[in-house]
């Protein structure tokens, strides 16, 4: 299966290599930055790179990428799927997964690495079970490993993987039981020039951080699950019960979790919470262009649009622009041609509005394309699909936990056209 | 600081070594300082030791030695998890030492008590493979002991073990298959991705295709069926009795029941679909596009379109796996098109992917959304991706006659755009798109023709100049000035550009020689002193060819016909077309390519395979490895038997292997003897299966014998049903006796003893399918379509006998085309002249197209005739052989309603007007099969009837032979290399070990011809010929002319390599199937 690992920061360093059969020469590599060579942007670098003897297969992630090498025939999902949970585990341990962080833990991270593949086959990959093989550092902790020599690495052998429930370790304890969750939706959005919808859909998690002791047995239900199309789990949750009475039925893991993500059915209408007006134009001949964008609300059920982020691709014609915002501030990279416009909550009272003009290359022929629009936002306090969690209980523990639900609503993929 | 005796200094010290070692710098000098702290107290120190340890040891195997005793007595804590570390430690070290070594300790872990032991010790079996294949065989043991666990933890880790070590020994999985199906669900993750892949290549070879009704009613058209059963001709063969014993029993039967282990797996897989990890999703959805009847299959859809979320590598990988999937099953996706819809956001390749699926899911209903979607695409700021996006259109335009039109136009706007790609790319589209109806556009073209000023693209320039060339007479008057301007830029021309500036020389200069005579000189005298030799040589060709000089030959008459013959309008396929035939979801799909270690989707079996195989596990399972102490140790004994036994005989174990094994061997007992009992009689009643199955051909041919008096007869013909009946019956009965066997713990001689039962009343069973199969209807048919369609299935081919020896060798062939081709055009004008040309092939394969039955007295056979079919040299000559043997005239026999794939053409045979009674006929048609094995479809018409029918090629006839030498055969050989040379080992047959044979056996089984070689006794008399001759043969797909090279090399006792190289892989592959299965039999 996964032979080798090679880390590679954005400037084509190889600056971390892992070895779990035979060594591979690192001059493996040389193939994958030819690929990431001919590749103008780096996420245009195919996953999957044939070379002679090998394959190569990336993920790009936090501008490092895990170059996987693979000897004999693969799902390459298998492998893509391992290298994202290889970097979420990294983010879990370290809090980022930058070059730096990795290059200052390198011990833990070659310690990690190992734990979780044997041969090249997976493991351990619960993060649970890792963090009991291998505590994580913190502050804390390096202090008192240096001044007591002791070591990060778990005293005793976990037995988590033995269990049952190989998510969950044992012996966990609180002197606060509670157990959060948190709904959050997003919406993918493509709205087309005379602001018509033209696909929209939600698609929702549900996070949980639950920090119970010992080992409850919780469900959750909802108010109305009909709403929920297609979900996928954590490995934790029943399925069967889920097909039987609509009730998520599961022993949480320890700490921070995905316990479910759904696709909202696509018969309902989704209601979009935020229009665009918008006038872009280019006349020919001259070189300036006009740009006009207002943002309102819309179907908010009352609750306000917060953390509005604007952003546009303009075209390469564009040389600077000379714009007013009513609120809020707005940035243009003359390089990158990316324009960005932080508005911050709308007021519905006083639409906010980016006006002014551009400044074209002059003697340039109008671009003939318009710049597409992405829009990011915040609505809290509102699951936009009208998802309600119903209520949660807890068996096969005597305390009372103390439970909380949060709702939010955010833009997914927004996109207007113009 | 590693000889310090502080834990701490120790720890540091390591801890910069694997910094080193992470930073790729050598630590290997520090080797034996590091060894010694292998047996360290402290965990960490002693990890990191084991991390360097495993880098280094392969580099200094004999200082590593130092530290096995350390892990032996490791394997010997009675703490599990120390146990399995230094079982995994021991295994990583890659030292060929150690092997025996290593292979006890896998023995004794894989019989631990702890599962987690048990996993690390399946772990632990790859990589003692790996390190020395030599053991396979003791590894195959302990495998097959392993499977027999019941945890789940050890499960997944097992199959991938299976997985690297014996793939092919699916016999091991019988006995676990439902537990494995019912542990499914419970194993982790990744352990999930091996074992659904591992049971869909189970499940191929094991159950029949649920799909098989459905495809019968579709005419065998759907793509998939004919697929499959195109891959080798004995296949096909067997495929075409599994569809008529099929419909034989569906006359009566319910259409198809599937087998209740299929079942299992279809349910148990389906709730991953619900699993957050993508590769699981990709698995299951894998399992039920291979294996899941048709309605079944779309619940994959929602869970691949969920996966579209996730990050944009996993996007890739499904996407690709998308658009395989929409090509076959269209209305899978239709429901998530707007899922597909491009993002300004997405990375290129997924955009350039989501237009692929988005095009394969254009049909008539939603053209008009996709197109308008398509249009907001065009004005995107990616360039490349609006190339691709002008393809699409082109695609969409082709595939859907109606819109053509409303593209075209579409993309002749774009011809005004600025940006010179995006034109560039347009005039492409256009020129394909054009040469389906060049009539209706020339204004189209003299708008192009305006372009040649301004585009500077080569590429386009070429396309331009090309269509102006091949349809100049519409645009009689702007040609000539094109040449002109032309000619004058010539020298700064791209060479693709200057061979299209020759080619539109030559054309008009046949033409209209009168205005273009001079600049056709002038061309083909700049061209003559091009620096290419391309075109030098083109221009050197064109002139001998149409400038009329006394010495030009005869073919200077034809160069009118040569340059401005109708050309096929090109067909714009997705590049996803042929991938399926690779297990959904695999490396080998994504690249399409055979990855190493990739391995094959079986096809569907022609009978299940008998069922109570699975049943065994019952008993063999009940003994696991529970609380249950005292099986425990006796399982252990069980274990010694085989290793102690093995490790003596192969190397003298070291000290330490031999006081291990002390310990064990002192109690073995019988309970070793067990196992290989109940082991053995398994085997004997995999035996008998076998023996059965045997049987039964011998009871088919002699069935094939007695088949004439049983169509006579009606009334045994019902008397047949009746039995039918009550054969069905007993198949009830044998599966109660089945859930009995499952249900109570019986006796192993009970059970065993209902197992026989089972597989003789099986047996019995598929008798009388046989008989039934073999007895076509006699009634007359019912003009329903559903009906005749299930007829023309019981047509079948195992009808004709294999004739020995095809007397038209292909070099004969070869030389004699020429006359063949006149002869022939004489032959199509007047029918019956045909038989007498036509001689020869009375010796080549026939096959039979309508049964004198089915056809109430008319007879169709047919055979490739292997002779350039005159009218189109791409298309396969197919000769049919009518036989009147009706009492009544049959009149005006023609054919009508012809079906094809995209691509395939059919030029019809001349009607032929009477068919007295009792006489025979022959008439020649031509099939364009687009070098696939693709069934062309057509209605065979008399004047009162119809008779749907069907012809599918074996690969060996889409090809035509050509004439090599041995030194252009080998450096033809050498461009072909790589993936597009397959090659495999064989044993000959006993009876065809010599050279007249083998030439014999693979021309009769491919349309190739001899290279003539060193070798040949009659080429070099005097060099003595080498011990193993080599033989060569050559031939070019009838289509495409792809060169289809093959290599057959003979060494001692009859063992041979047989090597084909071609570029179409797909063609090479089967080919390679065919010719072994000559050579085999």
């Amino acid at each position: 299966m996964i032979h080798s690992l090679f880390l590679i920061n954005a400037s084509g360093d190889i600056f971390l290599e892992k070895h779990w059969k035979s060594v591979v020469s690192r001059s493996v590599c040389d193939y994958f930055f030819e690929a990431q060579e001919r590749a103008t942007e780096p996420e245009n670098v195919p996953p999957v790179i044939p070379t002679p003897h090998h394959y190569l297969i990336s993920v790009l992630r936090h501008r490092i990428y895990f170059v996987a090498v693979i000897q004999s025939e693969v799902p390459p999902l298998f492998v893509i799927e391992f290298l994202h949970r290889v970097v979420d585990t990294f983010q879990d341990y370290f809090g980022v997964c930058t070059e730096a962080a990795i290059k200052d833990n390198v011990v833990v991270v070659y310690e990690l690495l190992e734990e979780m593949l044997d041969n090249g086959f997976p493991l351990a990959t619960e993060s649970n079970i890792l963090k009991e093989l291998i505590k994580p550092p913190t502050i804390l902790r390096t202090m008192v490993n240096t001044i007591t020599g002791s070591t990060n690495v778990g005293e005793q052998l976990p037995t988590g993987q033995l269990s049952v429930v190989p998510w969950r370790r044992t012996g966990v304890k609180y002197t606060n039981n509670e157990a959060y969750f948190d709904v959050v939706e997003e919406i993918d959005a493509i709205i087309d020039k005379s602001g018509s919808t033209i696909t929209a859909e939600i698609q929702g998690v549900i996070d949980a951080c639950v920090k119970l002791t010992g080992m409850p047995d919780l469900t959750l239900s909802f108010m109305n699950p009909r709403l929920l199309d297609d979900v996928s789990f954590h490995p934790c949750v029943r399925f069967k019960r889920w097909e039987a009475e609509r009730i998520l039925s599961f022993i949480p893991p320890d700490g921070n979790f995905r316990l479910l993500s759904y696709h909202v059915s696509s018969q309902n209408l989704v209601a979009i919470p935020v229009y665009v007006k918008h006038n872009i134009t280019f006349r020919e001949g001259s070189s300036q262009g006009r740009f006009d964008l207002t943002l309102g609300p819309k179907q908010t059920m009352g609750k306000a649009v917060e953390s509005v982020l604007v952003s546009s691709q303009l075209p390469r014609g564009v040389l600077n622009t000379n714009l007013n915002p009513s609120q809020g501030t707005y940035t243009f990279d003359p390089v990158t041609k990316l324009l960005t416009w932080d508005v911050g909550k709308i007021n519905p009272q006083k639409l906010p509005s980016l006006k002014g003009t551009m400044s074209l290359q002059a003697g340039a022929s109008k671009p003939d394309e318009n710049p597409t629009i992405n829009i990011q936002f915040k609505i809290q306090q509102m699951a936009i699909s009208g998802l309600k969690v119903n209520r949660l209980d807890m068996y096969g523990e005597k305390y009372k936990p103390f439970k909380g639900i949060k709702y939010m609503t955010k833009a997914g993929k927004f996109q207007v056209r113009t | 600081m590693l000889d310090s005796n502080k834990d701490s200094l120790k720890l540091e010290a390591m801890k910069r070594i694997v910094a080193m070692i992470a930073r790729g710098k050598n630590a290997s000098d520090l080797f034996p300082a590091v060894v010694k702290n292998v047996a360290c107290k402290n965990i960490e120190v002693k990890k990191l030791v084991y991390v360097y340890l495993v880098r280094y040891a392969e580099e200094q195997q004999d200082l590593a030695l130092l530290s096995i005793s350390t892990f032996q007595r490791g394997l010997k804590d009675p703490n599990q998890l120390i146990r399995a570390s230094a079982l995994r430690v021991l295994s990583s070290i890659r030292v060929t030492i150690i092997v025996p070594i290593m292979m006890l300790a896998i023995k004794e872990a894989a019989s631990d008590m702890s599962p987690y032991v048990r996993k690390t010790a399946a772990h632990a079996i790859p990589k003692l493979y790996s390190l020395d294949p030599e053991q396979k065989d003791q590894l195959i043991e302990v495998i097959e002991k392993l499977l027999a666990d019941k945890t789940t933890l050890v499960a997944g880790s097992v199959v991938m073990a299976f997985e690297e070590v014996c793939p092919e020994r699916i016999d091991l999985i019988h006995k676990n298959y439902r537990k494995l199906c019912n542990l499914l669900i419970d194993v982790e993750e990744w352990g999930q991705v091996v074992i659904i892949n591992m049971l869909t290549r189970y499940a191929r070879t094991q159950f029949l295709n649920p799909n098989i009704n459905e495809s019968l009613l579709e005419e065998g058209g759907s793509g998939e069926k004919t697929f499959y059963g195109s891959d080798d001709e004995e296949d096909e063969d067997e495929e075409e009795k599994e569809k008529k014993a099929e419909t034989a029993a569906m006359a009566k039967r319910k259409p198809y029941v599937m087998d209740p282990d299929h079942r299992l797996l279809l349910r148990n897989t389906k709730p991953l679909l619900q699993s957050r990890n993508a590769a699981v999703v990709m698995a299951v959805a894998q399992l039920y596009f291979h294996l899941a009847p048709k309605a079944e299959v779309g619940v994959i859809a929602k869970a691949l379109v969920r996966l579209l979320r996730s990050h944009s590598e996993v996007q890739y990988v499904v996407l690709q796996n998308v658009a395989t999937m929409t090509i076959k099953r269209r209305g899978m996706f239709e429901p998530y098109l707007k899922s597909f819809y491009i993002r300004s956001t997405d990375p290129t390749q997924i955009k350039v992917l989501k237009l692929e699926v988005l095009t394969n899911l254009a049909n008539e209903t939603n053209i008009s959304t996709i197109l308008r979607e398509f249009q907001t695409y065009i004005k995107s700021m990616d360039k490349d991706f609006v190339a691709a996006t002008i393809q699409a259109i082109g695609r969409c335009a082709t595939n859907i006659g109606e819109v053509r039109d409303t593209c075209l136009n579409g993309l002749v706007q774009l011809l005004s755009n600025r940006d010179e790609l995006v034109v560039a790319e347009s005039v492409v589209v256009i020129k394909k798109l054009l040469q389906m109806q060049p009539e209706k556009h020339s204004d189209i073209i003299k708008h192009m023709a305006k372009l040649t000023d301004n585009i500077q693209v080569p590429m386009a320039r070429a396309s331009i100049l090309w269509l102006i060339g091949e349809y100049c007479e519409h645009v009689p008057k702007i040609a000539p000035d094109v040449l002109r301007k032309m000619a004058k830029s010539f020298t700064n021309e791209e060479d693709i550009v200057k061979l299209q500036i020759i080619n539109l020389a030559a054309k008009l200069y046949l033409t209209n020689s009168k205005q273009t005579k001079l600049l056709t000189q002038y061309v083909l005298n700049l061209a003559k002193y091009d620096q290419n030799y391309d075109i030098r040589d083109r221009a050197r060709f064109i002139r001998q060819l149409i400038v009329p000089t006394e010495k030009s030959g005869a073919l200077s008459k034809y160069a009118k016909k040569l340059f401005l013959a109708l050309k096929p309008a090109p067909v714009l396929e997705s590049p996803f077309k042929d991938r399926d035939h690779f297990q959904l979801g695999s490396l080998s799909h994504l690249l399409n390519a055979k990855a190493g270690g990739y391995q094959e989707l079986p096809d569907w079996p022609e009978a299940a395979p008998d069922p109570s195989v699975r049943n065994v596990e019952v008993k063999e399972s009940v003994p696991e490895w529970t609380k249950c102490s005292s099986r425990e140790k006796r399982k252990e004994k069980k274990v010694e038997k085989p290793f102690y036994s093995d490790s003596e005989g192969e190397s003298g174990p070291t000290e330490s292997a031999d006081s291990e094994s002390d310990s064990g061997s002192g109690s073995e007992s019988a309970s070793g003897s067990e196992v290989s009992a109940s082991g053995s009689e398994s085997e004997e009643s995999e035996e008998g299966s076998e023996s059965e199955e045997e049987e039964q051909k011998d009871k088919k041919k002699t069935k094939k014998e007695l088949k004439k008096p049983v169509q006579e007869s009606e009334s045994e013909q019902s008397s047949e049903e009746e039995e039918r009946k009550h054969a069905r019956k007993s198949k009830i009965s044998k599966s109660e006796s089945e859930s009995e066997s499952d249900e109570e713990d019986e006796s192993e001689s009970e059970s065993s003893e209902s197992e026989s039962e089972d597989s003789e009343s099986e047996a019995e069973v598929k008798k009388k399918k046989k008989a039934a199969e073999s007895k076509p209807p006699c009634k007359p048919v019912k003009k329903e379509n559903k009906k005749e369609k299930k007829e023309i299935s019981l047509l079948d081919l195992d009808d004709f006998d294999p004739t020995p020896s095809p007397q038209v060798t292909p070099v004969n062939s070869f030389l004699s085309s020429s006359l063949v081709t006149d002869l022939e055009g004489l032959s199509l004008s007047d029918s019956v002249l045909a038989p007498a040309t036509m001689a020869p092939s009375s010796a080549l394969k026939s096959y039979e197209l309508l049964h004198r039955i089915t056809g109430e007295g008319l007879q169709v056979e047919f055979c490739f005739s292997r002779q350039p079919f005159s009218p189109d040299a791409n298309m396969v000559a197919v000769q049919m052989h009518f036989t009147n043997n009706a009492s009544a005239d049959a009149k005006s026999l023609h054919m009508e309603d012809v079906k094809l794939q995209s691509g395939m053409r059919v030029r019809e045979f001349p009607e032929i007007e009477l068919l007295p009674a009792g006489e025979t006929a022959t008439a020649v048609m031509g099939i364009d099969f687009c070098d696939s094995t693709q069934a062309a479809n057509f209605q065979l018409c008399t004047q009162t009837r119809k008779f749907f029918v069907s012809i599918q090629p074996p690969v060996g006839e889409l090809m035509r032979p050509v004439f090599l030498t041995e030194n252009e055969f080998k450096k033809e050989q050498g461009q072909l290399m790589g993936m597009n040379e397959i090659t495999e080992k064989l044993t000959l047959d006993a009876t065809c070990r010599n050279e007249h044979t083998i030439v014999q056996r693979v021309t009769a089984a491919a349309n190739l011809s001899r290279v003539p070689c060193g070798s040949d006794k009659e080429c070099s008399p005097p060099v003595p010929p080498p011990d193993h001759p080599v033989y060569r043969f050559a031939g070019r797909t009838v289509t495409s002319g792809s060169l289809v090279l093959v290599t057959v090399v003979t060494r001692e006792e009859g063992a041979a390599q047989l090597t084909v190289n071609c570029e179409k892989m797909v063609i090479g592959t089967m080919l390679v199937k065919d010719i072994l299965l000559a050579l085999t039999q």
